[in-house]
């Protein structure tokens, strides 16, 4: 039996009973429900996956034909290949780690079966936007989990913050789908099919690298990863979207939906190959986003939007593989980046759980012995994170630099910003382990992560451990890149990066060797803190280009300014209304004598007017 | 054409002048009956410019329409009495600017 279809069938069904129940149903089944439903779909993956690694065999499977329209026959269609296999096991293993992590997170919460229901739906779209056979298929999973992003951003709506950080999701991710909606249309317009395979293969037959028509293809393509994946210039809705719960923001702002840009313009990378215009803007859009991220991490209070302006840097790391055509190593580090990034959401969830929501990582402090189990799943996700050595993280990005490297031309600039970034990176996470984790205890937790909690965080420590030796099935999807000359001037810059920046971070935040205060409270080091703290100023800098523009447009148009013209003409039949009125006083001789007036008027004018 | 010839224009001008006379009338009085008589004189008036214009020409016109104009008023006299019971009735006035309660 094939298990395939039954991937995305689990957590649907389960999405829909939850759905139909309207909450109703006790919290107990919802559960057991909502993570169950993941893990029978882990469950289907890992058999999948057994078997795919056993054969090689790529598989399609059409379930139905979803349209037919003129010869335009999307289906409801799956493509299983490595790179499918290893999104999928992402997806369904993270995802039921969290899922489980979820039901101890959540327990308290009136809405635990609304949050399942969403959950269980964006694990569903999530399946479908990375196994879908076709373009079509594949953007319906792309806006399933946008809508999924935009509810559980919102889950807490009584608080209208959270309402307008879902918005802000929701509409800053459909200015990148537009332009990816246009570029189906473009690409079925120019090849006549949307089933991914065909049409790349199409493409190369069609096209020359460099035409223009690949390139605006593939620019609108990567619109919509830049809005997805929150890159540069559409990153801002990522941090604001911290405001949901903290499982949501490792799952889906950390794990899965966020990279989806990255399956994307992985899953397209012939399109990308024919347009080299592109794929190099993919490189300085990765290289600037993870550098802007950095300098802003560094200065943040909130634990999650520390995680938050991270987790944006290290798209941007996969965004400046896929750019330099190391694809491989941009989907392994996503996967790896996965791993320590959903590990250190849940540890700070944690944290946050047994601290009374408490965010601000200059009230936590000193909890290294008293949540043992999430100081040990912290220190493992930031050396992680930062790329310490044989940590997961240290081989992907060691991977990325390397491929960078060996860029013509433009390649070892793209180191130099890399590894500037691999610096800011290590100190960023060092700050927050050594701030909330060591120093002074500022407030006492009142309760411990129970099994529910700690489980999924010990899974996620040993897989951020040893992801860097998961062999990757990667061979048969990217051509292969020539492979990496061994450069150990390289290699060693490349350890010694993070192994600094821990240093720094060390003397700055732990040891207090050097003052950060008179730093900071210097006349520029306050400025300059202040600018990273905004994040650069970039949501000011939209605020007054295009939302109060766009609101103050709204008012106008609110007004009905058409409606003026209409409202005068109204205006002045009423008046000529009111002063022919008093004509029709209803007194006979006045009317008689008014017909006279007018019949000499007449009988004058005629009269005058004869010959 | 013989006897006495009166000419056309000293017709004109009695009819002409009735006619003034009804319309001066109709303007002035508030009572209705004197209104309606009036426009019995203005009725006349112009049925004698009738006549007298069907004379000078020798055509049988002119006094087709005086019986025309003879019938309407009677007509209009029997519809207009009624209407003046009717508004003596209802408003017990005869005097129309009493009797304006049709006023927008």
């Amino acid at each position: 039996m094939n298990l395939i279809p039954l991937i995305p069938f689990f957590p649907l069904a389960s999405a829909a009973l939850l759905l139909l129940t309207t909450g109703r149903m006790p919290r107990g089944i919802a559960a057991v429900l909502g993570a169950g439903s993941v893990g029978l779909s882990a469950l289907c993956v890992a058999l999948t996956a057994q078997q795919f690694l056993a054969t090689g065999e790529i598989q399609q499977i059409t379930l139905w034909t979803w349209m037919a329209i003129d010869g335009f026959t999307p289906g409801i269609a799956f493509y299983v290949d490595g790179l499918t296999v290893v999104m999928m096991s992402v997806i369904t293993g993270v995802g039921f780690l969290i899922h489980l992590y979820s039901i101890e997170f959540m327990w308290e919460d009136e809405s635990l079966c609304r949050y399942f229901t969403y959950m269980n739906l964006f694990v569903a779209a999530m399946l479908l936007l990375v196994m879908a056979d076709n373009l079509l298929l594949l953007y319906l999973g792309w806006e399933g989990v946008g809508v999924c992003s935009y509810l559980l951003v919102g889950f807490w709506y009584r608080d209208p913050a959270n309402g307008a950080a879902a918005r802000k999701a929701f509409v800053v991710t459909r200015i990148g789908d537009t332009a990816m909606a246009l570029g189906l249309f473009l690409l079925l317009a120019e090849l006549g099919t949307l089933d991914i395979q065909p049409l790349m293969a199409q493409a190369a037959n069609q096209w020359q690298a460099g035409d223009t028509l690949p390139i605006i293809a593939a620019a609108l393509l990567l619109g919509g990863a830049v809005g997805k994946s929150a890159q540069l210039p559409l990153h801002t809705w990522l941090p604001d979207a911290m405001a949901g719960p903290t499982p949501v923001s490792a799952l889906i702002h950390a794990a899965t939906m966020v990279t989806a840009g990255v399956y994307l313009i992985a899953r397209t990378y012939g399109l990308f190959l024919l347009a080299p215009p592109v794929l190099e803007a993919v490189a300085w859009i990765g290289l600037a986003t993870l550098l802007l991220a950095a300098f802003t991490a560094m200065a943040q209070h909130d634990i999650k939007r520390i995680l938050a302006y991270s987790t944006i840097s290290q798209i941007g790391y996969m965004f400046l593989a896929l750019g330099v055509g190391a694809f491989a190593s941009g989907i392994f580090h996503l996967m790896t980046h996965a791993f320590f990034k959903a590990l250190l959401f849940l540890a700070a969830g944690a944290v946050i759980h047994c601290l009374h929501h408490e965010h601000n990582i200059f009230r936590m402090g000193g909890l290294r012995s008293r949540l043992p189990v999430v100081f040990a799943s912290f220190l493992i996700g930031s050396a992680a994170l930062a790329a310490l050595p044989f940590t997961s993280g240290f081989y992907s990005k060691d991977a990325i630099l390397l491929s960078a490297w060996e860029l013509e031309g433009i390649g070892p600039w793209l180191w130099a910003g890399g590894l500037l970034g691999a610096l800011l990176t290590s100190i960023y996470s060092f700050r927050l382990v050594f701030i909330v984790f060591f120093g002074e205890t500022q407030t006492e937790p009142d309760k411990q992560p129970g099994w529910k909690m700690a489980a999924p965080l010990l899974l996620l420590c040993v897989l951020s451990l040893i992801g860097g030796w998961f062999a990757l099935p990667l061979a048969g999807v990217f051509p292969a890149g020539e492979g990496h000359g061994v450069n150990h001037t390289i290699e060693v810059i490349s350890i010694g990066t993070p192994l600094l920046g821990l240093l720094i971070a060390y003397l700055l935040f732990l040891g207090r060797q050097v003052s950060i205060s008179s730093l900071v409270e210097s006349p520029t080091g306050a400025r300059l803190k202040d600018f990273w703290f905004s994040g650069w100023r970039i949501d000011s800098l939209y605020d007054a280009l295009w939302v109060r523009p766009y609101c103050a447009v709204a008012q106008w148009w609110q007004n009905e300014p058409v409606d003026k013209f209409y409202n005068a003409v109204v205006s002045l039949s009423q008046w000529a209304h009111r002063r022919l009125l008093v004509t029709q006083s209803g007194e006979l001789r006045w009317y008689a004598t008014t017909m006279v007036m007018a019949l000499v008027l007449m009988l004058a004018f005629m009269l005058r007017n004869a010959p | 054409m013989g006897g006495l010839q009166i000419p056309m224009e000293h017709v004109l001008a009695l009819a002409g002048l009735l006619f003034s006379c009804g319309l001066m009338g109709l303007m002035l009085r508030r009572n209705i009956i004197f209104m309606l008589m009036s426009l019995e004189v203005m009725l006349n008036a112009a049925a004698l410019a009738f006549v007298a214009a069907g004379a000078y020409w020798g055509q049988a016109d002119g006094q087709v329409i005086f019986l025309l104009i003879l019938t309407v008023a009677a007509a209009e006299v029997a519809v207009g009495l009624g209407l003046v019971l009717q508004i003596q009735r209802r408003f017990k006035t005869l005097d129309m600017d009493q009797a304006n309660r049709l006023q927008g």
